[in-house]
C-alpha cells in the first residue's frame, strides 16, 4: 500500500524522453554502426576500389605501376584465360546441381524421417567442418587413388567407360580429371546446400502433407505441388551459397586435379603471387566478380525470391 | 518382389543415408590413415599399422607452431567479429533510420563474392598501403569476412525477441544498462553463441584469404597445403582425427547441458 505513494516518477520522464528524443539518444544506432561499417568500408570496399585502378594500369614491378586507363588488360585477361573461366563456371554448376540432388534427400530425411535421430544426423552433417577441409579433400586422394577400391568398382560397372567417353575422366583413372575436381567441390559444399534446405523444410508444417493425401495426391505429386514450392527459399540460398564460393576456388583443382582441370581462381593466385603482374590478376577477378555478380541477379530475379536478400 | 517394394518406400531415407556417408567417408580416411606408417614422404596409401603419430603430435617441425597461431588467430577474430557483428545487428534491427538498406547490401556483399576476389583485392590494399603481411594483416581480414556472418546469425536472434519483455523490465524500474545485462542479452546469447561459433570456425579453416594476405606467416591450413606438395606427416590425420572428436564432443556435451536444462525448467 505504502509501495503506491513511494512509486517515483520515472515513467512521466520516460515519456518525455519517447515524446523529445534528445540528439544523444538518436545517435545511438549510429555509434552502434560506427566501427563495423568503418571495418567493412576501409578493408572490404576500398580494397575492391584499389583493385578497380590496379587493373587499368599498366608497368612492370620494377618500373612501378601507373594508371594508364588501359582497358586492352580485360580483353587480354579474357582472351587469354576464357578456358578456365568458361571451366570454372562449368564445373560450379555441375557441383551445384550434384548438391542440389545429393542434398535434398538428406534433408528432407532430417526434416521429416529422422524422429528422434535428428540430432544426430545434424552432428554428422555439421562436425566434419571442423575437421580442416583440406585435410578432408586430401583423403580424397587417398579415395580415388588410382587402382583403388573406388576405381575398381566404376571399372567394373564400367562406368569409367562411359565418363572417359565424355571426357570425364581419363583412361582407368579419376583421380586428375574433372570428375575428381567436381567430386571434391560437391563433397565441399554440400554443407552449404544442406543446412539452408533443412531450414526452409523443417518449417514446413506436416499437415500439409497429410492434406494433400486427403485430396487424394501420391507422394510423388505432394512433393511436387507442396513440399518442393515451399522449400524454394532454401533451394535458391542453397544454390547461391555453393555456386559462388565453388566458382571462385582453386583448392580443389589444385589438389585433385591436373593442368588440363586449372580454374580461375588459380590463376588469379598464380598471376598475384607468382607472377606478379597486378593488373592482370585485378582484372581477372573483377570479371569473375561481375559474372558472378550478374548470374546471381538474374537467379535471384528468376526465382521470384527477391525479398531473400 | 518385396525388396524392390521396400526400397521404393524408403527411397528417401537410403538416398539421405547414402549422402551422409558420402560426407563421413573423407573423415574416417583421415582416421583410419592417422595410424598409417607410410613409405615414403607421402601418407595416400596405406602400409602398415603404427601409432607413432599419435604418441608424438608435434614431431613435424613447424606443424603445432602453425596450429598455435591458427588458434590465436581465429581467437581474436571471433571476439572482433562478435563484437562488432552484435554491435551493426542490434543497430539494424532495433532501430530505424537513414542508410539501412545501403548497409544491409554493404553486409551481404562480402558473402556474394567469390573468395578469391575479396583475397585479392585486399592484398592491393596491403601493398598500396606498404603493411607488411603477417599476423595483422590476416586478422584484420578475417574479421572482415567473418562479420558479415555474426550479423546474420544475430540477427536471426534478436528479429525473434519478443520487444516487450523489454518494456517489462523498464516498467520493474530497471534501468537501461540493468535492462540490457539481465534481459536482453542473455536473449540473444544463443545467437552471438551460434555467430561466435561460426567466425570460429570459418576463420581456423580459411586457406584462401590467408594464403593471399599472410605473407611468410604459416597458418595451420597453409602448413597444410604446402605439406601436399613437399610431403604430408601423419601428425596432419593426428590433428584431423583430434578436431572431428572435440567437435563432436562440444556439441554431445552442449546437447546434455540443454537437455538438463530443459528438464529442470519443466
Amino acid at each position: 500500500m505504502t509501495v503506491t505513494k513511494e512509486a517515483p516518477p520515472a515513467p512521466v520522464t520516460a515519456e518525455l524522453v519517447l515524446r523529445k528524443p534528445s540528439t544523444r539518444k538518436r545517435l545511438v544506432p549510429y555509434w552502434l554502426l560506427l566501427p563495423g561499417i568503418l571495418w567493412l568500408l576501409v578493408f572490404f570496399a576500398l580494397p575492391l576500389v584499389y583493385q578497380a585502378s590496379t587493373s587499368v594500369q599498366t608497368g612492370s614491378l620494377e618500373k612501378g605501376f601507373e594508371v594508364t586507363w588501359h582497358f586492352q588488360t580485360y580483353w587480354d585477361a579474357l582472351t587469354d584465360y576464357y578456358p578456365q573461366f568458361v571451366r570454372s563456371l562449368l564445373y560450379a554448376g555441375t557441383a551445384t546441381i550434384l548438391c542440389l540432388l545429393l542434398g535434398y534427400p538428406l534433408a528432407y530425411l532430417i526434416a521429416f524421417k529422422a524422429g528422434r535421430w535428428r540430432n544426430v544426423v545434424l552432428v554428422l552433417v555439421i562436425a566434419p567442418f571442423f575437421t580442416s577441409f583440406l585435410i578432408r579433400t586430401l583423403a580424397w586422394k587417398t579415395i580415388l587413388a588410382d587402382g583403388g577400391a573406388v576405381v575398381d568398382v566404376l571399372n567394373t560397372l564400367h562406368v569409367l567407360d562411359v565418363t572417359s567417353w565424355l571426357g570425364w575422366t581419363e583412361s582407368n583413372r579419376v583421380l586428375a580429371t574433372p570428375m575428381a575436381v567436381v567430386c571434391g567441390l560437391t563433397y565441399n559444399f554440400l554443407p552449404f546446400m544442406i543446412l539452408p534446405l533443412y531450414t526452409s523444410l523443417e518449417r514446413i508444417d506436416g499437415r500439409l502433407h497429410e492434406a494433400a493425401g486427403d485430396l487424394y495426391a501420391t507422394p510423388a505429386t505432394t512433393f511436387r505441388k507442396v513440399t518442393f514450392p515451399l522449400s524454394m527459399p532454401g533451394v535458391v540460398s542453397g544454390t547461391l551459397l555453393t555456386f559462388i564460393p565453388a566458382s571462385g576456388d582453386y583448392v580443389n583443382a589444385e589438389l585433385l586435379g591436373s593442368t588440363d582441370t586449372k580454374m580461375v581462381g588459380s590463376v588469379i593466385q598464380t598471376q598475384f603471387l607468382r607472377v606478379l603482374d597486378y593488373p592482370t590478376a585485378a582484372a581477372l577477378s573483377f570479371i569473375l566478380m561481375a559474372v558472378v555478380l550478374i548470374m546471381v541477379t538474374v537467379y535471384i530475379r528468376r526465382s521470384g525470391t527477391e525479398d531473400l536478400v | 518382389m518385396p525388396v524392390l517394394r521396400w526400397i521404393r518406400r524408403n527411397l528417401i531415407v537410403i538416398a539421405g543415408l547414402l549422402t551422409l556417408a558420402y560426407m563421413i567417408l573423407p573423415n574416417i580416411v583421415v582416421m583410419v590413415f592417422s595410424f598409417n606408417k607410410p613409405n615414403g614422404r607421402f601418407n595416400y596409401s596405406w602400409q602398415r599399422f603404427s601409432l607413432d603419430a599419435w604418441k608424438d603430435p608435434c614431431g613435424v617441425a613447424d606443424m603445432c607452431g602453425s596450429l598455435s597461431l591458427s588458434l590465436q588467430i581465429a581467437v581474436w577474430a571471433t571476439v572482433g567479429a562478435t563484437v562488432l557483428g552484435t554491435m551493426i545487428s542490434f543497430a539494424l534491427v532495433r532501430y530505424r533510420f537513414r542508410a539501412r538498406g545501403a548497409i544491409n547490401s554493404l553486409i551481404f556483399l562480402p558473402m556474394a563474392m567469390p573468395e578469391v576476389v575479396m583475397a585479392a583485392s585486399l592484398l592491393t590494399l596491403f601493398l598500396n598501403m606498404g603493411a607488411q603481411l603477417g599476423f595483422w594483416t590476416v586478422l584484420i581480414a578475417h574479421i572482415m569476412f567473418c562479420l558479415s556472418f555474426v550479423v546474420t546469425a544475430v540477427k536471426a536472434r534478436v528479429m525473434s525477441m519478443d520487444p516487450r519483455l523489454e518494456e517489462a523490465a523498464r516498467d520493474l524500474y530497471a534501468g537501461p544498462v540493468q535492462t540490457f545485462l539481465r534481459v536482453t542479452l542473455p536473449i540473444a546469447a544463443p545467437g552471438i553463441a551460434a555467430g561466435a561459433l561460426l567466425a570460429f570456425a570459418l576463420s581456423f579453416d580459411d586457406f584462401i584469404i590467408t594464403n593471399f594476405n599472410a605473407g611468410s606467416t604459416v597458418t595451420f591450413p597453409m602448413f597444410v597445403w604446402g605439406s601436399a606438395q613437399r610431403g604430408t606427416p601423419v601428425q596432419i590425420n593426428v590433428i584431423g582425427t583430434a578436431m572431428f572428436i572435440i567437435a563432436v564432443m562440444v556439441v554431445v556435451v552442449g546437447q546434455l547441458i540443454a537437455n538438463r536444462r530443459k528438464n529442470s525448467a519443466r
